[in-house]
């Protein structure tokens, strides 16, 4: 029992990065129908913006983690929007998802060859301070994790159903050419998705890199995950995302030790293929509707 | 036909400019992983090589001639190792160094074969010198050499009866798997539990669970430089309590950077380290560090040594020749007195296997601590 309980600490811990990966794809289809086959390097380049803070010119750790945000927000969210998405969107979905694809090559070509090739270190907010309840041992840094995590999610909740802002980004999602005709800022409202997804990757981040080193190859497997994580989740509600991304978390670590370790990888791929057969819409997903 | 016309193009641009003696430089294709899962050891591999290549050059190159070392990445990806090989060897160099993982080793050393040319590596999976090649040479010990040193650890040593044993599932870790399972079982040493992970494997939580359930006397760790830190720290959070063997990697600088605290009390077989008592290494440990910043580990020895057995095997041979070459290496004895930058006394058998002394080591204070001394096999 004890060793259960490890097992899905740690794989809500992990499942709560890749949730907080996976939401961006939510909240990006939803409003702008981009697929962003670059959110894995997205939530691996906020790491060298701190690291690059803090390394290349001496700022503190704190006010690195804050500029990593604002960084991201500027470079994964601002310019994203209009350099990549904006000219391309007009062009249909698919050259836009080739544009992605290469975004992410460039992102993490560019962290090689500027940065370093090898993994780094990465400082953590929290200590690795080890708290053991019923035999069950959890790092500080891995509740601080879930919690953060959590936070947050429960945060973007409340902002896109209780406040005007977030219903109208609702309505962007649902039908942008009513909710423009209701005056809704549509554009604006689009730019906002942007902002939210890459302060979440930001944060995501920040949150991983302590645990597993910031490399410039983690945004491989971390944006398989989460868009699979999208997928069996409901690809167009963002707690699906939410509970597709927990699911996965812990189903790896489950599998690993009751299946085999072997065999781990394929389990969440299995799991893609039977939602994909039985239930395309996702485990929390709707059929053929749009909501943030 | 074009890309011989520009070749002579380009050479006669190059003429106008190129200081005196640079057409008559010899280059050495350095195959080596530069991104990619094994770009921590290609890095030190690099650095170690240039180094090397930068000293000879001072003094006076191999028989009159400078070096140039052309750097490849592999991606660490056994693929593309093999078609880089294929269009450094349509260039007929004396000698390729790399690649460094075993996998792009193996998917390699049949060209290299082919074209006669001698391949100096760092792979260390136990099938790659018994596949026949006459051009493979090692630069640290093959697992078929430094398994059975481990497994005589676990039984002389830790006097462990049972081991549970955790690899990563890539040519290097499934040889190393295979090599002292074979050696555990001839020592009447139990294995109880016999865990994969993948490559690139971020949580380790379920791997230590598993480990804690099997309750072995020792564990040994076989996994690659960043794999085995995220280890570590799992294992450390998680309070695992058993000895941690390792062999070379789980107690390499990289290892002890990335884990922090956690490496602390790892212990196991060092098959090169510049923390040995041997004065030569501990001073390239000091010119290396004072170059790069960064203290090596065996990866930045295995570099450095590449380039001073191509020279003393060159300078034997008495020509720059591929095959000759290739020819003075088996059965040689490198002497640092005569060859100071070979550091530890070497020799290479008729398979391009290495023998020289070895270490018993481990983690003390974020630190790496000889405590033994092994001698070299056949002597």
């Amino acid at each position: 029992m004890t060793d259960f309980l490890q097992l899905l600490i740690s794989g809500l811990a992990t499942g709560a990065i890749y949730a907080l990966a996976a939401i961006g794809f939510t909240l990006l289809w939803q409003t702008s129908q981009t697929i962003n086959f670059a959110q894995g390097e997205f939530v691996m380049v906020p790491a060298f913006l701190a690291l690059i803070a803090m390394r290349w010119f001496g700022v503190p750790f704190v006010p690195s983690l804050l500029l990593a945000i604002l960084g991201s927000m500027l470079l994964l969210g601002v310019a994203f929007r209009y350099v990549i998405v904006g000219p391309l969107i007009r062009r249909g979905v698919l050259p836009l998802v080739i544009s992605t694809i290469a975004l992410s090559i460039l992102l993490k070509e560019s962290v090689k060859d500027f940065y370093s090739a090898e993994a780094q270190t990465f400082p953590t907010l929290l200590p690795d301070t080890l708290i053991t309840v019923a035999g069950v041992s959890v790092s500080l840094a891995q509740l601080g994790v879930l919690a953060v995590a959590l936070v947050t999610i429960v945060l973007l909740q409340w902002f896109l159903a209780g406040t005007r802002t977030g219903r109208q980004m609702q309505a962007t999602a649902q039908n942008p050419t009513v909710a423009r005709i209701l005056g809704v800022p549509v554009e604006r409202m689009i730019l906002y998705t942007f902002l939210i997804n890459a302060a979440l990757a930001a944060m995501a981040s920040l949150l991983v890199s302590p645990i597993y080193l910031a490399k410039f190859s983690n945004g491989e497997t971390l944006g398989l995950i989460a868009f699979v994580a999208a997928i069996v989740g409901g690809f167009n509600q963002v707690r699906g995302a939410i509970a597709g991304g927990l699911l996965i978390g812990v189903l790896d670590n489950l599998a690993a030790a009751y299946v085999s370790t072997a065999y781990r990888q394929a389990i969440p791929l299995i799991l893609l293929v039977l939602v994909i057969l039985f239930r395309p819409q996702g485990l929390l997903g709707r059929k053929e509707e749009r909501a943030v | 036909m074009l890309r011989k016309t520009l070749a002579v193009a380009g050479l006669a641009i190059g003429g106008l400019w190129a200081p005196a003696g640079f057409a008559q430089d010899i280059v050495i294709p350095n195959i080596i992983e530069l991104s990619g899962g094994g770009a921590t050891v290609g890095a030190m591999w690099k650095n170690g090589s240039s180094m090397a290549v930068e000293e000879i050059n001072a003094s006076g190159g191999i028989l009159g001639k400078k070096i140039k070392l052309e750097f490849i990445d592999t991606a660490s990806d056994p693929g593309k190792a093999r078609a880089a090989m294929q269009r450094a060897l349509d260039d007929k160099p004396i000698a390729i160094f790399g690649p460094i993982y075993s996998g792009s080793v193996s998917a390699t050393l049949k060209l290299t074969a082919d074209a006669e040319v001698p391949q100096v590596m760092g792979g260390e999976a136990g099938p790659l010198t018994a596949q026949g090649s006459k051009y493979i040479f090692r630069t640290s010990f093959g697992q078929n050499v430094s398994m059975p040193k481990i497994a005589n650890y676990l039984r002389d040593g830790v006097k462990a009866k049972t081991v549970a044993v955790v690899y990563v599932n890539n040519d290097f870790g499934k040889g190393g798997r295979d090599a002292i399972t074979k050696e555990l079982a001839a020592r009447d040493i139990k294995v109880v539990a016999d865990i994969s992970t993948e490559a690139g494997q971020a949580d380790f939580a379920a791997d230590v669970i598993k480990l804690k359930g099997a309750n072995a006397d020792a564990i040994f760790v076989y996994l690659n430089e960043e794999e085995s830190a995220r280890f570590l720290r799992e294992a450390k959070k998680q309070g695992l309590n058993k000895p941690l063997i390792g062999e070379t990697t789980l107690l390499g600088q990289k290892v002890i950077e990335l884990a922090g605290d956690a490496a602390n009390g790892v212990k196991g077989h060092v098959g090169l380290t510049v923390d040995a008592p041997v004065p030569a290494i501990q001073e390239f440990g000091k010119k290396y560090e004072a170059k790069y910043k960064s203290k090596p580990d065996h990866n930045g020895v295995k570099g450095y040594i590449a380039p001073y057995m191509i020279k003393a095997a060159a300078e034997k041979a008495g020509k720059l020749d591929a095959k000759a070459i290739a020819a003075a290496l088996h059965g040689m004895t490198i002497t640092p007195d005569k060859v100071p930058g070979i550091l530890i006394e070497a020799t290479w058998d008729d398979k391009g296997e290495i023998d020289r002394i070895s270490f018993l080591g481990e983690v003390k204070d974020g630190k790496q601590v000889i405590t033994e001394t092994l001698p070299k096999l056949n002597k």
